[in-house]
């Protein structure tokens, strides 16, 4: 039903619930875990951002489980919500957090998650037999093509910062 | 596969402890965790039928975040603590972690023991071609090219070539992952574990903070162009005629595990302690 072969595959209201909550705790685990890699490396700027990310996918989950009314979503989700080889769309890049990183790279590891949250319910849209399904799926991606443009907006209020932004006068790990 | 019985249901947070950890943002060794996690979930394993053992280094700190029984040991020697504890407790599933130092150096003849005995147990090593948590010396896998202020100009030695060393010397499940796979990789530790006798799994894991460069192994890795084989031979030259970033499970041997029976010895502690009476 999806155009990514590792997609899971949806094909009633339930199940395309499911994989829409489990998209937004995915999510919400992987920014309090970069939260916490902060928190660790004492960028509390980014501790807040991230943990605040997380609140927000959090929200939306909640918001997803009361749509379903007495349906397991989770239950469900853990059977069939799995992305392939690795990560499901909105769980940012761990690969690509450092210890120095900007409100500007959470923004980017952001825009990718919900450009690629978009792409997915779009295809949903696209290929979906059920007109429930298809409904749905049409909330959502309208949904996700508003977070798309929150994060461009708040963008603007992080630019991209110099190229310098990783030197560390001090680096926790010198050996030259 | 040596579990005992389930009855609940587990997901993957059930195997995650209160313990942050402490890795590098960026370090591929969180997304092993998460592996973890998600293949002990796979199996439906209680947490306390789980040991995870491990010797030194930031990829041994694993223990500490996961919430199974856990011995974070003495460099090099996690294989030989994993051992004592298998053959002891066989009900226990029993998974070993370690890196390429404290893996192939100074654990190296463990390595060669530990695949010649085949034990029923599984070993993880996240290889990143570094000592990381010493601050970036070369280890048994660097490039002998990998020019740093601690190897100036490059080791100039030959890598140690951890996959064919473990076929030569017995080990029952050969496979390679990558850490920024981590469902591929949770999958291939669930056939690990089921698999009867020693699983090896090297890990591809980059270290961000001394490899930079291995940030790019997201882009160079790829599936294994052929299936698994049961004849060490075949798979050793595949192996050795690859490019190091084949993925995937790569032999499943056959050989029956080694395991002891249980209570075939009498022992008393009052004997044991009647040795060491001054």
């Amino acid at each position: 039903m999806s155009k990514n072969p590792d997609a899971p595959k949806v094909s009633n209201l339930n199940d395309l619930l499911a994989v829409a909550y489990q998209i937004e705790i995915d999510a919400v685990d992987r920014y309090k875990l970069l939260a916490d890699q902060m928190e660790t490396h004492n960028n509390l700027e980014l501790v807040k951002i991230f943990r605040d990310l997380a609140r927000a996918e959090g929200i939306h989950g909640e918001e997803i489980r009361r749509l379903a009314g007495d349906f397991d979503v989770a239950g469900r989700a853990r059977e069939i919500a799995k992305f392939g080889k690795g990560d499901s769309p909105e769980e940012a890049d761990l690969g690509s957090a450092h210890y120095l990183m900007t409100p500007w790279h959470a923004l980017q590891l952001s825009l990718v998650g919900e450009q690629r949250a978009l792409a997915y319910f779009t295809s949903i849209v696209e290929t979906a037999k059920d007109p429930k399904v298809k409904e749905m799926a049409a909330e959502l991606m309208e949904e996700e093509a508003e977070h798309v443009q929150l994060v461009h907006r708040l963008l603007k209020r992080y630019p991209k910062p110099s190229d310098t932004w990783a030197d560390d006068l001090d680096p926790p790990v010198s050996q030259e | 596969m040596s579990t005992a019985e389930t009855r609940a249901t587990y997901k993957q947070a059930d195997y995650k402890s209160d313990v942050k950890p402490i890795w590098c943002p960026g370090c591929g060794d969180y997304h092993v965790l998460m592996s973890f996690g998600r293949a002990f979930a796979q199996l439906n394993l209680p947490p306390e039928k789980i040991a995870v053992i491990s010797g030194i280094g930031c990829s041994s700190r694993i223990p500490a975040y996961t919430n199974c029984y856990g011995f974070h040991g003495v460099h090099g020697r996690s294989l030989a603590l994993a051992a004592g504890l298998k053959v002891t407790r066989p009900d226990l599933t029993v998974v070993v972690a370690s890196g390429d130092g404290d893996g192939y150096s100074i654990g190296g003849n463990h390595f060669l023991h530990a695949c010649r005995r085949n034990i029923d147990m599984t070993y993880v090593v996240m290889d990143n071609h570094i000592y990381g948590m010493t601050k970036g010396q070369p280890s048994p896998t660097t490039e002998p090219e990998f020019d740093t202020a601690l190897s100036p100009g490059g080791t100039g030695v030959r890598p140690f070539h951890p996959l064919v060393v473990a076929l030569a010397s017995g080990a029952n499940f050969v496979a390679r992952c990558f850490s920024g796979n981590p469902n591929e990789t949770a999958d291939v530790l669930v056939e690990a574990i089921r698999h009867p006798g020693f699983s090896f799994i090297e890990i591809l894991s980059p270290c961000v903070t001394f490899r930079p460069d291995e940030k790019n192994w997201k882009d160079m890795v790829h599936a294994a162009p052929v299936a698994a084989t049961n004849d060490p031979g075949k798979a050793a030259r595949r192996i050795m005629t690859d490019d190091g970033f084949n993925i995937g499970i790569l032999y499943r041997g056959n050989r029956t595990p080694f395991q002891p029976a249980a209570g075939t010895t009498k022992f008393d502690l009052s004997d044991l302690e009647k040795d060491f009476e001054l």
